[in-house]
């Protein structure tokens, strides 16, 4: 079973309920797929046993000894990442998209492609089971690319160590790492806030699934720091007819087991938060068997 | 003056951040733009009242091929850096994933038969908005927001666009009140995270506010987001937003990097439940608003530029 957690919002408590869910397993596999914001690894600790290079791209670079300044890549990039300026064309590698068409057409062979390849992958073990991460070099992109190399990765981790369940923690927002952290997976869970924000951003997210088709629940995490706005949210779902998995107080312990690199669950295994949210995991492993058996 | 609000870490404030100093910028009687480039999850309009001025429609050229005029070469499948071309020779099978392309133009420069054209995708769109507050006042403070259709691949285009949109400082109809704006403020609401949406948003701006919280995933994005823009040479301060949770951590990690502190938000539930409904706590609250002042002064007198 593939579960992931995702909020179109940041900051809604994604990776603390991933942890919880996590170190509740006993045998789990644990994939961060923020790749922008690799967190979960300050909390798990893992040991690396693999580290795997990510290339997330090539960009463009002029040779000025070779190039005529003839202007046909400023003509034809369509991504604005070459200028001229002091007699000279520059890229910009940041604008640039490495699509390699200036490399086609410059006459003069002057313009080749670099490979960005700081990022990586890493594979390892922590306390209750493996755990698949990646580090996106700052400022490099493609890092939906890089999730579908985790996924990937992950099959094969969850196969070799026979390990049923797959726990992941995806990016905040709706583009192409979210969508490759959610296909394929048995089970999404949406973590959203009480805010204005939080509710815009959880209706973006829910169109979103809609087209995967995949089951969903939302989790109303720090419900009551906003009643009225919860109380909406509770209401659209149920007008919409998705799910509400539970609602969780807002918890300042949250942040010291973090502060103490432990999930929520293992650091106060007492209190309300961690009482609702094994109440969800034995739910989810019954299902789970149930599942099998079917 | 272009300033962007950006984090590492999502959910640390950015938005309550931005709509507060555009409100206290604005009360100051100052010029100012809120371009909201989150545009995965666009938000900062809905604090206001908005009235919708215009949208302008983001696109990008996908191929369209003519499978009459196609000999099934394999030319543009090649120099597709993106797999968005699917070709079985055999089988004389051709198919653009419209969902891979990014609109390069490489196929058609390839292309020798004159088989493939473009049509236009949309990946998105610009909205401008006015502030109601500004048709009795004549002083016009905009929003603009990118914002993405849902399954696109990126948002950076969008982002792109907002920022431009944000930076012409030209008026449309609503006020009677065209032309090129003087010494205007620009706040840009950043996307989370510190990849290619983040440094598209930061990269036009004179001066960048890092809010954080004081957690450790707050603290470790945080030196992330610095590295960045000391990359980019980018002047900087932070925001810490909901002091008093979490740990000391992050104000030793400030003082050893000699980086300036710009303002600290204490973690309030009312200040919380304010943001939640969609209120400014700078208008309803007298020491945020006190706060924001300073911070606005700050930002308007230049005292980070150094």
């Amino acid at each position: 079973m593939e579960i992931a957690v995702i909020s179109g919002k940041g900051g809604t408590g994604k990776s603390s309920i991933t942890a919880a869910f996590a170190t509740l397993g006993k045998k789990v596999l644990l994939a961060d797929c923020d790749v922008d914001a690799a967190n979960m690894h300050l909390i798990m600790n893992p040991s690396v046993e693999e580290s795997t290079v990510y290339v997330s791209g090539e960009k463009a670079v002029i040779n000025p000894l070779l190039c005529a300044v003839c202007g046909l890549c400023y003509d034809y990039c369509r991504f604005d990442a070459i200028s001229f300026s002091d007699g000279k064309y520059h890229i910009d590698d940041v604008a640039c998209d490495g699509c390699r068409l200036c490399t086609r057409i410059c006459p003069e062979g002057a313009i080749s492609m670099v490979k960005n390849d700081k990022s990586r992958m890493y594979s390892g073990s922590f306390r209750n089971g493996k755990m698949v991460f990646g580090l996106l070099e700052p400022g490099e992109e493609n890092s939906g690319k890089l999730v579908a190399m985790i996924r990937e990765k992950c099959r094969k981790v969850s196969e070799k160590n026979n390990l049923d369940t797959t726990i992941i923690d995806a990016p905040p927002g709706i583009g192409c790492a979210v969508i490759s952290s959610i296909t394929g997976t048995d089970r999404v869970f949406i973590v959203t806030e009480p805010s204005l924000s939080g509710f815009s951003d959880l209706k973006r997210v829910l169109q979103l699934i809609e087209s995967f088709g995949i089951k969903r629940s939302v989790i109303i995490n720090k419900y009551d720091l906003c009643l009225p706005v919860s109380k909406e949210i509770e209401n659209f779902c149920l007008k919409e007819g998705i799910e509400i998995s539970c609602k969780l107080p807002f918890e300042p312990e949250v942040v010291n087991a973090m502060i103490n690199c432990q999930s929520i669950t293992e650091w106060r295994p007492e209190c309300e938060v961690s009482k609702i949210l094994k109440e969800i995991w034995n739910k989810l492993q019954q299902e789970n068997l149930i599942d099998c058996k079917d | 003056m272009r300033i962007a609000i950006a984090s590492g870490k999502g959910g640390t404030g950015k938005t309550l951040i931005s709509t507060n100093l555009f409100y206290v910028l604005k009360e100051t009687g100052n010029d100012v733009t809120l371009a909201d480039c989150d545009a995965e999850e666009p938000n900062s309009a809905a604090f206001f009242n908005c009235i919708k001025l215009s949208a302008k429609e983001v696109v990008q050229k996908t191929p369209v091929i003519d499978q009459n005029l196609c000999t099934y070469c394999g030319k543009c499948e090649e120099y597709c850096s993106y797999n968005a071309i699917f070709l079985v020779k055999e089988r004389k099978l051709i198919k653009v994933m419209e969902d891979l392309c990014h609109g390069c133009g490489a196929c058609s420069y390839a292309c020798t038969y004159g088989a493939i054209t473009e049509k236009e995708n949309s990946l998105g769109e610009v909205i401008r908005f006015n502030h109601p507050s500004d048709l009795d006042t004549g002083r016009d403070s905009l929003i603009v927001e990118g914002r993405m259709r849902i399954g696109a691949y990126t948002p950076v285009p969008i982002i792109k666009a907002a920022v431009r949109e944000a930076g012409t400082g030209v008026r449309e109809s609503g006020t009677g009140n065209k032309g090129v704006i003087n010494e205007a403020f620009v706040i840009l609401d950043s996307p989370p995270g510190t990849s290619c949406p983040f440094i598209h948003t930061v990269s036009s701006a004179d001066f960048v506010l890092l809010v954080t919280e004081p957690t450790p995933f707050g603290v470790s994005d945080l030196k992330i987001s610095v590295s960045i823009l000391r990359k980019l040479n980018k002047p900087f301060a932070v925001i810490v937003n909901r002091a008093g949770l979490g740990s000391r951590d992050v104000y030793d990690y400030l003082s050893k990097e000699n980086i300036r502190l710009a303002m600290e938000i204490p973690f309030d539930r009312e200040i919380a439940g304010i943001y939640s409904e969609g209120g400014i706590v700078a208008a309803k609250k007298d020491d945020l608003r006190k706060k924001f002042e300073k911070l606005a002064y700050s930002i308007t007198e230049q005292k980070f530029n150094n």
